[in-house]
C-alpha cells in the first residue's frame, strides 16, 4: 500500500499557490507574535485570556477562532468557484484534480466543524450564563479545556495545508475512498485526528451547558420561563451528546482500518463500506439541527427586541423544538434515498423528513406574528433576522422537494442539492448567527459595531447569496453533479460566471464585517483596552436577563442573583421600575485561572500531529504530557478560587447605576 | 440604499433571463417514462409548496413595512403573545400540506421503485434489455449479457424497449445517472442495485457518475444512444467484431485506475464475470462472498445472523 507518511513537503515544493499561502501565513503569524511581544501584551494576554476560565472571555475567543476560520473556508469557496468558471469544455482551470478535491473537502470540513461549531459555542458561552442569571458555567475549567482542544483541532487540520495534504474525500469521507486503498496519504489522518479533538471538545461543551442550564438558573426561572435561546441550547446540546459519540466511534473504526489493517470498511476481509454511510448520517443529519436550532433560538431573542413586543407563541416554540429533537433521529436515510433501499424504507424516511417541516414552519409563523402589530426598528440584527425568514422558507421549499424520495432521485448529489443546503445553512444558520453576533456585540464590549457597515454587510450577503446560489439550482436541474473538477458542457459557463459574481458580492459582505471589527479594535486601542462601563440595554427594549447588567458585564455577571417571575425577566424589572441596587453587597467567589487547559491543548495538538506522521515516541511523550497535566491540575491546581471584595463590587455597581441614571434622564 | 435596490433588480433580471432562456434543462425536459413521472412530481410539489412560501415571503416584507417603528398609525400591541385560534391554524396548515405531500410521495415511491419492472402498459411485452454496469476507477463498464458484448463509456439501447441496468462498483461508491431518463442510483462495491428505464425518443443523452469517487471522477461520463432497433442491431454487430475479449484477466487489467478512457468494445465476455465482480472473486483463487457467507452461516449462530448477504444478481437465462 505504500507509506502514507512519505513526501511530507510535496505540496510546498510543487504547488506554488500552497507555497505562497503558507509563506504569507507564516509571515503574518510571526508579525502578530512579534507585535504582541514588542508591545508587551503577552503577560496580559496570558492572564486575561489564555488562562481565563471566564465564560465571557472564552466565548469571545471562540468567536475570534470562528471568524478566522470563516475567512479560511471562504477562501476555499472563492478558489472552487473561480476554478469551476474556467474549467468547462476546452478550459482546464487552474486546479488539478488532486488539489481541487482537497479544496472542496477543506471547505466543508472547516465551515461545519471549525467555523459554525465554534461560533455556536462562542454564542452559547457568552449568552447562556447571562440569560439564566448565573455567574459562570457549571465547569469553568472544562470550558477552558474545550476551547483549547477545539483550537488544537483547528490548528492541526490547517497544518495539512503545508505539511502533507488535506483529505480528498468530501466532508464525510465515505470509505473505501477514505480507507488506505483510496487515500494512501496523510490527508484523511489529519481529518480523523483533528475531528476527534474537536469532537471531544464539543461533547464536553455539551455536558457543560446542559448542566449549567439545568442546575444554575436564577431562582424563579422555571424551565417554562427560560428564554427560547436557552431552550434551543438544551435541545442542541442534547443532540450533540447523542450524536458526537457515534461519529467518534466511526472515526475509531476507520482509524483501526488505516493504522492496524482492520476491515471495518474495506472491500476485502468481509468489510462493508456501506455501514459507514449509516454511521456518519446518524451523526450528520442531527448535526444540521445542532446548528440550526440555536439559530432559531437567536431569532426568537432578536425579533421581539426589535419589534418591541412579546414573542408570539412561547410554548409552541418549545414544543416545536422538542418535536424536532425526536424527529431529527428518524430521517438520516434521506441522505441516501438513492441506495436502492426499497419501497418501505424510502416511504418511511420520506414521510418522517416532511413531518419535520411542520414544527419548523410553526416557528416561522411565530416570528411573523411577533413582528405583527409591533414597532419594528431596522437595526442590523433585525435585518439579518428578516433576511433569514425570507431566505429560509425558500430553502425549506427545496428541502421539502428533496424529501419526496422520487423527486430526490433527480436531485441527489447534483448542484441542486448543494444549492439547497447552502440555502438553509447560509440563509438559516449564518444569517442568524451573524444576527446574534451583532446583537450581543455591544453587550460584550459596551459599544455597537458600525451601523452603516453592518447594513452593507447584510445586503451584500443577502444579494450575494441569491446571485451565487440560484444559478446553482439551474445547473443542477441541467444535470451538473457536485464536486466536479471539470465540466464537459461549455454552455454552462455563463451560470458559473454569475456564481463567481455572487461569491464576490458575499466577499464584500465579509469585508464589511471585518472592517466593522477593525473599527471596533481601533476604538478599543484608543481606550487602551479599558472599556468604560456602559449602559445595560444598548438596543433598548431588551427583554432577558443579559440586558439587566452593565455592558460589558462585570467578571461576576450579577452582583446579586436576580429573582425571576416571568418569561421576560428584564422587561418585567423595567415595568416594575426596580432601582439598581448600589449597597449591601457580599464578596463574590470566583474560580481561579488555570494554564492546564492551554497545555493540554498544546500536548493534544502535537499528539495529533505525531499520530498523523507515525512518530511513535512523540505520541507517547505527548499522551503522557496531556494526562500528566490533567492529573497535576486535579491534585495540585488552585481549586479554592478567590473573592472579589464587596467594595470592588460596589464600585462597579455604582458606576453602572450612574450611567443608567444618565441614560434615563436623556 | 437605492443603488443596492437597482443592483439587486439587475441581477434578479439576469437570473430570470438565464432561467427562461429556453435552453436545455435535462430534469425538466425528460424523454423517458420514469423521468417524466419524476418531473410531474417535482412540478406539483413545487407549486404546492409555493402556496405556503410565497405568502410567508410577502408577509415578511408587508409586516416589516407596515409595522415599521416610524409608522405611528399602525396598531401596536406590545403584550400580545398568543392566540389559540392563530396557533391552531399555524399547526394545521403545515400538517395538511404535509399530509397531501406524504400521500403523493408514497404513491410515487411505489410507482417508480427502480428495482420494479415497468408496467406493461408503458413498456409493452418485449423482452427486457439487460445491461450489467460496473463503475471502475474512472470509467464505466457496460456488459450486455444477452449479446455477449461489453463497452466502456457508451450505452446503445433501442428506443421504446425497457432496459434493466444492474450495477455495482469495483472500488469507491459511484452513482449511475442519466438525467433525461431517470433516477440517480448508487453503484456500490459488493452490492447490486437494479434500475429499470425506458427511453421514448431517439437521441443521445448524457450520463455520468453522480457520486464523487476520486481524482478521475469528473471524467466519468458516457453517452446513452437511444436508437431504432435496426441501428441497435448494427451496433451490436459492430461490437461483436471487436477483437478484445473480456475475460477475468482482461477485466483486472481494465480495472486499473485510468482517466479519459475512450469508448471501447469487447466481445466474448466471460460468463458470470459480473457475478464475480459483485462477489469479489474475479482474481482466481479467491472465494466468492456468497460462498463465504454460506460457510459463516453454517459455522455458528452468529454467522447465521450476520449472513443477510444476498446481492440478487440477475443472471441471463
Amino acid at each position: 500500500m505504500g507509506d502514507p507518511t512519505a513526501a511530507p513537503f510535496e505540496a510546498l515544493g510543487q504547488v506554488p499557490i500552497v507555497l505562497y499561502t503558507c509563506l504569507a501565513i507564516v509571515v503574518i503569524a510571526v508579525l502578530v507574535v512579534a507585535g504582541i511581544l514588542l508591545l508587551g501584551w503577552w503577560g496580559s494576554l496570558w492572564r486575561n485570556w489564555i488562562t481565563s476560565v471566564d465564560h465571557k472571555r472564552l466565548g469571545i475567543m471562540y468567536v475570534v477562532l470562528a471568524v478566522v476560520m470563516l475567512v479560511r473556508g471562504f477562501a476555499d469557496a472563492i478558489m472552487m468557484r473561480t476554478h469551476q468558471a474556467m474549467a468547462l469544455g476546452e478550459g482546464s482551470g487552474y486546479l488539478p484534480p488532486e488539489h481541487y478535491d482537497q479544496i472542496f473537502t477543506a471547505h466543508g470540513v472547516i465551515m461545519i466543524f471549525f467555523m459554525a461549531t465554534p461560533l455556536l459555542f462562542g454564542l452559547f458561552n457568552f449568552v447562556i450564563p447571562l440569560q439564566i442569571g448565573a455567574r459562570d458555567v457549571a465547569f469553568p475549567f472544562l470550558n477552558n479545556l474545550s476551547f483549547w482542544l477545539t483550537f488544537a483541532g483547528a490548528i492541526l487540520i490547517n497544518i495539512s495545508l503545508g505539511v502533507g495534504n488535506f483529505g480528498r474525500v468530501g466532508w464525510l469521507a465515505y470509505p473505501p475512498l477514505s480507507g488506505l486503498s483510496g487515500s494512501p496519504d496523510t490527508g484523511v489522518d489529519y481529518y480523523i485526528w483533528s475531528l476527534q479533538l474537536s469532537g471531544v471538545a464539543t461533547t464536553m461543551g455539551a455536558i457543560n451547558f446542559l448542566v449549567t442550564i439545568f442546575k444554575m438558573r436564577a431562582p424563579g426561572m422555571t424551565l417554562m420561563k427560560m428564554p427560547i435561546f436557552c431552550w434551543s441550547a438544551v435541545v442542541s446540546n442534547a443532540l450533540i451528546l447523542m450524536i458526537y459519540p457515534v461519529l467518534m466511534a466511526a472515526y475509531i473504526f476507520l482509524t483501526l482500518d488505516r493504522y492496524l489493517g482492520f476491515h471495518f470498511f474495506t472491500n476485502d476481509g468481509a468489510g462493508n463500506p456501506m455501514v459507514w454511510i449509516n454511521y456518519v448520517w446518524v451523526f450528520g443529519h442531527p448535526e444540521v439541527y445542532v446548528l440550526v436550532l440555536p439559530a432559531f433560538g437567536i431569532l426568537s431573542e432578536v425579533v421581539p427586541v426589535f419589534s418591541s413586543k412579546r414573542l408570539f407563541g412561547y410554548s409552541a416554540m418549545i414544543w416545536a423544538l422538542l418535536v424536532i429533537l425526536v424527529l431529527s433521529f428518524l430521517v438520516w436515510v434521506h441522505h441516501f434515498f438513492t441506495m436502492g433501499a426499497g419501497i418501505a424504507v424510502n416511504t418511511f424516511f420520506s414521510i418522517m423528513t416532511m413531518i419535520i417541516s411542520v414544527p419548523t414552519g410553526v416557528k416561522i409563523f411565530n416570528w411573523l406574528f411577533t413582528m405583527y402589530k409591533g414597532r419594528i426598528r431596522f437595526e442590523p440584527p433585525m435585518l439579518w433576522c428578516m433576511g433569514m425568514i425570507f431566505t429560509f422558507v425558500g430553502g425549506g421549499l427545496t428541502g421539502v422537494m428533496l424529501s419526496l424520495a422520487s423527486a430526490d432521485w433527480a436531485f441527489h448529489n447534483s448542484a441542486f442539492l448543494v444549492a439547497h443546503f447552502h440555502h438553509t445553512i447560509i440563509g438559516g444558520v449564518v444569517f442568524s448567527y451573524l444576527a446574534g453576533f451583532v446583537f450581543w456585540f455591544p453587550k460584550a464590549f459596551g459599544f455597537k459595531l458600525n451601523r452603516t457597515l453592518g447594513i452593507a454587510s447584510f445586503w451584500c450577503w443577502f444579494v450575494g447569496f441569491y446571485v451565487a446560489f440560484f444559478p446553482l439550482y439551474v445547473v443542477g436541474l441541467k444535470g451538473a453533479t457536485r464536486r466536479m473538477q471539470h465540466f464537459m458542457d461549455p454552455a454552462w459557463q455563463i451560470y458559473y460566471i454569475v456564481m463567481v459574481v455572487g461569491v464576490f458580492i458575499i466577499a464584500l459582505g465579509i469585508l464589511s464585517l471585518v472592517l466593522q471589527l477593525i473599527l471596533a479594535i481601533i476604538h478599543g486601542c484608543k481606550l487602551k483596552g479599558n472599556l468604560p462601563v456602559g449602559k445595560a440595554d444598548p438596543w433598548g427594549d431588551g427583554r432577558s436577563l443579559e440586558w439587566s447588567v452593565s455592558s460589558p458585564p462585570p467578571p461576576y455577571n450579577f452582583a446579586t442573583v436576580p429573582q425571576v417571575s416571568t418569561t421576560d425577566a428584564y422587561w418585567q424589572m423595567k415595568v416594575e421600575g426596580k432601582p439598581i441596587k448600589t449597597s449591601g453587597f457580599q464578596p463574590v467567589h470566583m474560580p481561579s485561572n488555570t494554564a492546564a487547559g492551554f497545555w493540554i491543548g498544546i500536548f493534544a495538538l502535537i499528539l495529533g500531529f505525531a499520530l498523523v506522521w507515525h512518530i511513535w515516541w512523540l505520541v507517547m511523550l505527548c499522551f503522557i504530557g496531556a494526562v500528566a497535566s490533567f492529573i497535576c491540575y486535579s491534585f495540585f491546581g488552585d481549586h479554592d478560587g478567590y473573592y472579589i471584595p464587596a467594595a470592588k463590587v460596589q464600585e462597579h455597581e455604582e458606576a453602572f447605576a450612574r450611567i443608567e441614571a444618565k441614560g434615563r434622564k436623556a | 440604499m437605492e443603488h443596492i435596490k437597482k443592483i439587486s433588480y439587475f441581477f434578479g433580471a439576469a437570473v430570470l433571463m438565464l432561467l427562461l432562456s429556453g435552453c436545455d434543462i435535462a430534469v425538466l425536459q425528460p424523454v423517458g417514462y420514469v423521468s417524466k413521472e419524476m418531473r410531474n412530481l417535482i412540478v406539483v410539489s413545487f407549486v404546492l409548496m409555493l402556496l405556503i412560501v410565497i405568502p410567508v415571503m410577502i408577509a415578511v416584507v408587508v409586516f416589516a413595512f407596515k409595522y415599521r417603528a416610524s409608522n405611528k398609525n399602525a396598531e401596536y400591541l406590545p403584550d400580545w403573545g398568543g392566540s389559540h385560534k392563530l396557533e391552531f391554524w399555524m399547526w394545521i396548515i403545515p400538517i395538511c400540506m404535509v399530509s397531501i405531500l406524504a400521500v403523493l410521495s408514497a404513491t410515487y415511491i411505489h410507482k417508480l421503485e427502480p428495482s420494479k419492472v415497468l408496467p406493461e402498459s408503458v413498456a409493452g411485452n418485449e423482452p427486457i434489455l439487460q445491461i450489467d454496469a460496473v463503475a471502475l476507477d474512472w470509467k464505466w463498464l457496460f456488459i450486455y449479457p444477452q449479446y455477449g458484448v461489453a463497452t466502456v463509456n457508451e450505452i446503445y439501447a433501442p428506443a421504446g424497449r425497457q432496459v434493466l441496468i444492474q450495477m455495482t462498483a469495483e472500488n469507491s461508491v459511484n452513482a449511475f445517472w442519466v438525467p433525461k431518463l431517470g433516477p440517480v442510483l448508487y453503484a456500490m462495491p459488493q452490492m447490486n442495485d437494479k434500475l429499470h428505464l425506458i427511453s421514448k425518443e431517439d437521441g443521445v443523452y448524457k450520463g455520468r457518475s453522480a457520486n464523487y469517487s476520486g481524482a478521475g471522477f469528473a471524467g466519468m461520463e458516457f453517452d446513452w444512444h437511444s436508437v431504432s432497433r435496426g441501428d441497435f442491431n448494427a451496433w451490436v454487430a459492430k461490437a461483436r467484431q471487436s477483437r478484445n475479449r473480456l475475460d477475468r484477466a482482461a477485466y483486472l487489467n481494465l480495472a486499473q485506475a485510468s482517466q479519459g478512457n475512450p469508448v471501447a468494445y469487447y466481445s466474448g465476455v466471460e460468463k458470470d464475470l459480473y457475478y464475480r465482480v459483485v462477489n469479489r472473486c474475479v482474481v482466481s483463487g479467491t472465494v466468492c462472498n456468497e460462498e463465504l457467507m454460506k460457510i459463516a452461516a453454517a459455522k455458528s449462530l452468529w454467522g447465521q445472523l450476520c449472513s443477510v448477504f444476498d446481492p440478487g444478481v440477475v443472471a441471463v437465462k
